[in-house]
């Protein structure tokens, strides 16, 4: 390995990591967006939407994001709707990370015993009330391992953009070892921007959890 | 004396199983009732009843003379005054022990947290858990954590209190601390619905006891009568079930 | 629409063999992942330091690893570095199984460690051996969590292979994208089609795994 080249190739692997990050965030944004909505809405059984949050669910669960990407990109504007690759790349994420935060936040909100709302009615409290003050804090809780999965999962996935000709890092680095053969070189960044971008989300997330677990249910 | 709670020709189906039927009641203010029966006779159903928490399919149930079961608009009213205490520990596991405790006083009744936190640690301090008022329930043991749920319900000041078997998931040890303060409420003059398997405490504390059989009060009694000379056959082998004889 | 590119000529037979090789390599990858997690995740178990250490840092290289990344450091910095070709099939197949030890190598653990200690205790008590113990007691009880877990690691394990195309394996993305540059002229709608398609075959190849794997979950959840 060659420090001259890898000093070169900093600048440039910091420019896609910015953008892959960037997108990333984006995405996971748009994700807990969509995953809050979808999950209440199959809470609350509102009907025809519960029904069809449930199949959004299943579709985007059982697909890869590469294919959707495809789809969204290079299918789409066939039929007249064109996306640039940035905002593709953010709603794909989206869509994808939002299926799986769906059932995160789903199954915390299903978790809490029915008691609960019993005795929450029993001192008066409206529905307004029961949800807010009793069941969203519990199930937030019990959905933030779920959550902080999803996050990391979804920050893997960003490696899949540069399919869709997204100058990521995965591009970057497959672009400068067509080029150049510096293939060590460039492999070590893609590993070592990976590490940045994922490592501190990754012990963050154990940390929140703790965190979270500590605050709501003391122990 | 004045009625506080009335309950006219109340009736229950699950499907087609009858689970109350034709259920007349009137308490008194002041007045403790305690329920008991075999399991599956309808006691806990009878208390969801009352509270709303089930639908009822005939009859009404008032208190003070204004409906809360069936239809009420204001049902969330109502229960304001109709406290309740579960036989499982119900407490909300995310909350303190205080945050408990005035968590629908400030929310439902929308009074000061000052005053809120003044009251509870007044009620906290007299079934001796004040200074466990920053625990979290799952730190506490399951007497406590029903100490909690009954200071929870009086923060209300309900004109009615409820209690569902809140003894039947505790360690033998701990049911005295819980009946306890049910005696010192009783001393208060608190108006009380107990559903209840300690027969002793029954005794000790009924003004009236109700027997029910099969959905249905069969038995509507002074407390020493019915456990020296129960009027029904069914009341008598109740009884004789909590008597061991070699 | 660009529906009709798909069932012209051998297309859509193409496209189905393109599924397969997805299909093979996850299969192949799932069942290495299998034997070598479940020894994993015994070991995990031991509690002996120097194991805790070397699979912990294994653990988390996955965990943050995208397996895009794990592809490219196999077949390029393998060739690179000693000058032979790794062939891409074979180099995904090491990928995805180094991905899949560690996740079913954790859910092993989990499940290992789920076992209340009385069933061990009221085991020896009974007078059963080590041997008989695991045999009669603890495997049964384990098996019963650990394969809906291993099925729905085979969905997760058939959407990963969609990455094979690109390190360049023809795979049914790539049969997609061939067809729709064979017929831009005559069908320059075929992208929506065929990609549509594309969609659907692997919903319909993970969609029915998913169901099972909750069904049985559902099932044997006590």
């Amino acid at each position: 390995m060659d420090p001259e080249i890898i000093r070169e190739y900093i600048p440039i692997f910091t420019q896609a990591f910015i953008l892959t990050v960037k997108i990333g965030w984006i995405g996971i944004a748009l994700a807990f967006l969509i995953g809050v909505l979808c999950a209440f809405t199959t809470y609350f059984k509102i009907p025809v939407a519960a029904a069809a949050v449930r199949c959004y669910v299943e579709l985007f669960r059982n697909t890869p994001l590469l294919v959707q990407l495809f789809f969204i990109y290079y299918g789409l504007p066939a039929v007249g709707i064109r996306i640039s690759a940035e905002v593709c790349g953010a709603i794909g994420l989206g869509l994808l990370g939002g299926s799986y935060m769906t059932e995160s936040i789903r199954s915390g909100l299903e978790a809490i015993p029915v008691i609960q709302t019993e005795s929450a009615l029993s001192l008066g409290m409206t529905n307004g009330q029961l949800f807010r003050d009793v069941i969203l804090p519990q199930a937030f809780t019990i959905s933030v391992p779920g959550i902080v999965a999803n996050v990391i999962f979804l920050l893997k996935e960003t490696s899949v953009f540069s399919a869709i000709s997204l100058m990521d890092l995965m591009f970057t680095a497959k672009d400068l070892i067509g080029l150049y053969y510096n293939t060590m070189e460039s492999l070590f960044l893609l590993v070592i921007f990976y590490v940045i971008m994922l490592l501190p989300v990754s012990l963050a997330g154990t940390l929140i959890e703790k965190k979270v677990r500590y605050r709501m249910f003391g122990d | 004396m004045e009625s506080v709670l009335k309950i006219e020709h109340m009736s229950k189906k699950f499907d087609d199983l009858i689970v109350l039927e034709d259920i007349n009641l009137s308490i008194d203010k002041g007045e403790v009732v305690v329920i008991v029966g075999s399991s599956g006779c309808g006691k806990s159903t009878l208390l969801r009843c009352i509270n709303g928490l089930e639908d009822i399919d005939e009859g009404q149930v008032l208190l003070d003379g204004e409906t809360v079961n069936p239809g009420n608009r204001n049902l969330t009213k109502s229960r304001e005054k109709i406290g309740m205490v579960f036989q499982s520990y119900d407490l909300f596991p995310h909350k303190t022990i205080l945050e408990n405790a005035i968590l629908a006083p400030m929310k439902v009744q929308k009074r000061s947290r000052k005053d809120a936190v003044e009251e509870a640690m007044r009620l906290l301090d007299r079934v001796g858990l004040a200074e466990r008022k920053d625990s979290y329930p799952r730190q506490l043991s399951g007497g406590q954590k029903q100490r909690v749920a009954i200071v929870r319900a009086l923060m209300m000041d309900p004109e009615v209190l409820l209690f569902d078997e809140v003894t039947a998931a505790l360690d033998p040890e701990m049911v005295r601390e819980v009946l306890d303060v049910i005696l010192d409420l009783a001393k208060q003059k608190r108006t009380m619905l107990i559903v209840t398997h300690e027969m002793s405490f029954a005794k000790a504390i009924a003004d009236r006891i109700l027997f029910l059989d099969d959905g249905r009060i069969i038995e509507d009694s002074d407390p020493k009568e019915f456990f020296t000379s129960p009027a029904t056959e069914r009341a008598k082998r109740f009884l004789r079930t909590f008597e061991y004889e070699k | 629409m660009g529906f009709e590119v798909i069932f012209k000529g051998k297309n859509f037979i193409r496209l189905l063999s393109g599924l397969c090789v997805a299909l093979r390599i996850s299969v192949i990858s799932v069942a290495i992942s299998i034997v070598l997690g479940i020894v994993v995740g015994m070991l995990m178990t031991l509690k002996k330091p120097v194991i805790n250490a070397v699979t912990r840092v294994y653990l988390e290289i996955v965990r943050i690893m995208p397996q895009m990344v794990l592809l490219f450091i196999v077949f390029f910095g393998f060739t690179k570095m000693t000058g032979s070709n790794l062939s891409a099939e074979l180099s995904s197949i090491i990928v995805f199984s180094f991905w899949g030890t560690a996740e079913m190598a954790d859910l092993v653990r989990g499940c290992l460690i789920s076992i209340p200690v009385i069933q061990y205790e009221s085991s020896k008590a009974l007078g059963l051996s080590r041997l008989q113990t695991y045999v009669y007691v603890i495997i049964p009880q384990i098996i019963r969590r650990l394969i809906p877990l291993s099925i729905n690691l085979i969905t997760r394990m058939i959407k990963t292979t969609s990455l094979i195309m690109m390190i360049g394996i023809v795979e049914v993305l790539k049969v997609g994208q061939q067809i729709i540059e064979a017929n831009r002229k005559s069908a320059p709608k075929a992208a929506f089609g065929v990609f549509a398609v594309v969609f659907l075959l692997y919903f319909l190849a993970c969609w029915p795994i998913s169901c099972l794997s909750k069904y049985l979950e559902k099932k044997w959840e006590n």
